[in-house]
Parts: structure tokens; C-alpha cells; sequence
């Protein structure tokens, strides 16, 4: 290939022109990306953090909007720390900020990282917060449930979704849905039972269970399923609650 | 403003409107008109990238070696879109977890690729950005349009307020399900073009 260019007649269609081209267009591009990307970063990670925190707050029955959520977190949140499945403390991992282990564990690669527990101070007693992940129809499910001290009772949850259908299966966001699980067991008879999400007008008798979204089958068996194996988990921890240590 | 001007920003607001006659970016006319305020938005940012977008490649369009052309024209697209994703991440969170994947969709958005082959190829910067505001202003009333209709009769609220008196839900009223779906919003489009067309008859085909 020959590369000549010269002023009075640069050959725009020749292959080292385009070659030229392309690779400095692409140089451009990739450091004014990366530069933005740098700059802005941290203001993301803030933005993160903070819709986190505002979704364990909601699993509290607390819906605080953007400006207030740090605030009330740092205020209602008293320790957060990492378990094992046995349901011990994974010891040097408390801490409350979101550089440290349990806000910065991300459940979804696995529990061989520790499985992180929040505890949270409301109306003076204690609840326990413990994420869940899993999937719906067309995406991701997640979600937090805030435990009472007796290791079994629901205070309060909050689910998310990344893309179920809205007015079917997105519906598990609403506080409809959600209140269900206010006051059920995720234990009967000493035996870990989760809750079950089913078919509205149909009943369970082992364990005790919401109704899941008309039309929004799947998305409802999605979290149903997530109840089961996320919380299952947390199983010996949350039995470990109720036995006096 | 010179009449050629003139066409190129108020063209696609009637005549020339992206997705009534070019039949172009409905995919995300679809899919983010289930709320007023995504519809919104997601017209605000195409508007942006489309004239900006349109802008570069014009006063690129001499130096851009032909059999390269698209490709250019497509990191060009990507990389605003790019940007114009990681600025909302920073400064707007809840709107950009709203349109996630709709964002990026945005270099996909025939209008944007359309307007950078047909216009800015052959049109110098100005009258690029003009066409690249008037393409998106025509891509955004419809948005608007469809989300305003899909919200109020979807979910009975327009920016998330409510605006559907309680008194109607307790005589029965219900919100319509089917609103919410992708396929109501292709009707509703259909219904648009009906109207346009019949208030345009010379848009309308030869039988």
C-alpha cells in the first residue's frame, strides 16, 4: 500500500487516507469517553448508592426521596455486616458505609463472597434486613426483606425489577402487593418454609403465602422462587434469632 | 430565514414527520410512551443527539472517506448517545433508570441514522442542526402524544400525578390494561396517521 499523501491532491478514497481516518476518529472518540466517564463516575456511584439505600429504607415501610434518603439511612441503619450459610459472622466485616463489605457484596455473583445482613433500629426494636436476587420473565428480580428480631416475622419488603412488563409483572414494585407480606412467617414448626407467592384465589396450607399479580404469572413464580432460595440462605442465621445465643 | 431553512426545521414538525411519512423510530415510540414523563425525556434527548449528531457529521461530511461513511456516522452516533447516557446517570438517576436500555436504543433510532445519510451528507452544519431540531420536535409531539393518551387512560395519572377522580373509580371506572401494552400504542399511532393523512390528503397513497 502506498502512502502518499501530498497537499494538492490528497486522495480521500485511498486506503491509507481511510485507514488514518478511521484510527484517529477512533482515538477521539475513546479518550473523550473515558474522560467523561472518569469525570463523572463518582457523582454516579453517589447516585447508586443513594437508590440502595432508598430501596432498603422502603423494605423499613420508609419511602424517602432522593435529598433525605442518606440521611435517614445513616440514621435508622445501626450495623451491617456479612454471614456464612451456617448463619455465623463473618468476623472484621462490620461497617455501615457503602465502601464496606455488606453494602458493596453483590449477592448475585454468589454467596461464597459472604451474604450481607443489615440491621436497622425502628420504634425501638430491632429488624433485620436481607437482600434477595433473582429472575422474572424477561430480567432481573431483586428485593429486600426486613425481618423482626424473632427471625421469622416480616416487618416489611421492597422488590425492583430491570424489565418485566409494566402493568403485569412490574407490579410487584407497588405497595399493593408488597404490604402482603407485613406480619407473615418464613418459618412453621421450627422448619424453614419461606412465603409463597400464588395464583390469586388458590391457598397453601403447609406455609403461609401471598397472591402474586394477575397476568403477571411468571414475574409472580419469579419471586416466589427468589423467596425461596435467596431467603433460603439466610435460613440458619434467621433460625439463630429466635434461639437465645 | 431562507425558505430552504425554513423547510428543514418546520418539515418534519407536518409533512415530513419522522414517524407519521418517513415511517422511522417507532420501535421506541412504542416502548417508552407507557408514562408521560419517559416520553419526555426520551423526545428531549433524541432532539439532542439528532441535532448535535447531524451538526459533526456535517462539518465532517468533505473529509469522510465514502466507503467508510456509515461507520462513521455510527461511532459518531454512538459515542453522543453515549454521553448523553452517562450525563443522565449523573444528574438525572431516576429518569435514567427509567430508560436504561432505551437510551443506548436511541443509536439504533432510524430517525438518527436516516437524517445523518439523507441530510448532513449532503447539507452544510447549519441547516444540519435546524433539520436536526426539526426531526426530533416532529419524533417528540408524537411521543407526547401517545405517552399523554397511554398514561391518562392507562394508569389515570399525567406525570405520575393523579388525574382520574377518585369518584370514577368508585363508579366503576377501571384503568385500561391494554394501554400499557406495546401493541395500543402501534393503534394509536395508526390513529394519528389516519388523522394527519386525512387532513394531508396529498400525503395519502395512489389507490
Amino acid at each position: 500500500m502506498l502512502l502518499k499523501i501530498n497537499d494538492e491532491n490528497m486522495n480521500k478514497e485511498g486506503g491509507g487516507y481511510t485507514l488514518a481516518y478511521a484510527s484517529i476518529m477512533v482515538i477521539i472518540v475513546a479518550l473523550l469517553l473515558s474522560f467523561t466517564h472518569q469525570s463523572l463516575s463518582e457523582k454516579q456511584t453517589t447516585n447508586v448508592n443513594r437508590d440502595k439505600m432508598q430501596q432498603i429504607l422502603r423494605s423499613l415501610k420508609i419511602d424517602a426521596p432522593a435529598h433525605e434518603a442518606v440521611e435517614k439511612y445513616n440514621s435508622l441503619i445501626t450495623n451491617a455486616y456479612l454471614i456464612r450459610e451456617d448463619g455465623t459472622k463473618i468476623d472484621g466485616s462490620e461497617g455501615v458505609t457503602p465502601e464496606d463489605p455488606a453494602f458493596s457484596t453483590n449477592i448475585t455473583e454468589g454467596a461464597e463472597g459472604g451474604l450481607p445482613v443489615y440491621e436497622a433500629e425502628v420504634g425501638g426494636s430491632k429488624k433485620y434486613i436481607i437482600p434477595l436476587s433473582g429472575s422474572g420473565l424477561w430480567g432481573a428480580v431483586w428485593g429486600y426483606l426486613a425481618v423482626n428480631e424473632d427471625g421469622t416475622t416480616i416487618y416489611g419488603s421492597e422488590f425492583g425489577h430491570a424489565s418485566e412488563t409494566p402493568g403485569l409483572g412490574a407490579e410487584i414494585v407497588e405497595y399493593a402487593f408488597r404490604a402482603q407480606f407485613e406480619g407473615k412467617h418464613l418459618f412453621k414448626n421450627g422448619e424453614f418454609t419461606s412465603i409463597a407467592v400464588v395464583k390469586k384465589g388458590t391457598t397453601d396450607s403447609k406455609r403461609d403465602y401471598v397472591d402474586g399479580i394477575s397476568g403477571g404469572t411468571i414475574t409472580s413464580k419469579g419471586v416466589n422462587n427468589m423467596l425461596l432460595e435467596s431467603v433460603g440462605l439466610y435460613q440458619n442465621f434467621l433460625k439463630n434469632l429466635s434461639t437465645p445465643q | 430565514m431562507s425558505p430552504n431553512l425554513k423547510a428543514a426545521l418546520l418539515g418534519p414538525l407536518n409533512k415530513n414527520n419522522p414517524i407519521l411519512v418517513q415511517v422511522l423510530g417507532i420501535c421506541s415510540a412504542l416502548a417508552v410512551t407507557t408514562k408521560l414523563e419517559s416520553s419526555l425525556v426520551m423526545a428531549i434527548s433524541v432532539i439532542i443527539v439528532v441535532a448535535l449528531s447531524n451538526v459533526i457529521i456535517s462539518l465532517l461530511r468533505k473529509s469522510i472517506p465514502n466507503r467508510i461513511r456509515i461507520i462513521v456516522q455510527l461511532v459518531v452516533a454512538a459515542a453522543l448517545v453515549t454521553l448523553v447516557s452517562e450525563i443522565l446517570k449523573a444528574y438525572a438517576y431516576d429518569v435514567s433508570k427509567q430508560l436504561s436500555v432505551y437510551v443506548g436504543l436511541i443509536v439504533t433510532n432510524c430517525i438518527l441514522m436516516g437524517r445523518l445519510e439523507a441530510f448532513a451528507m449532503g447539507n452544510g452544519p447549519w441547516a444540519s442542526f435546524l433539520d436536526g431540531i426539526g426531526n426530533g420536535l416532529g419524533y417528540g409531539w408524537i411521543l407526547v402524544t401517545v405517552g399523554f393518551i397511554r398514561e391518562l387512560f392507562g394508569s389515570g395519572t399525567l406525570l405520575g400525578y393523579k388525574v382520574i377522580p377518585q369518584s370514577f373509580y368508585d363508579a366503576g371506572y377501571m384503568d385500561n390494561g391494554f394501554m400499557m401494552l406495546a401493541p395500543m400504542a402501534l393503534l394509536l399511532v395508526g390513529c394519528i396517521i389516519w388523522i394527519h393523512r386525512s387532513k394531508n390528503p396529498e400525503l395519502q397513497e395512489e389507490q
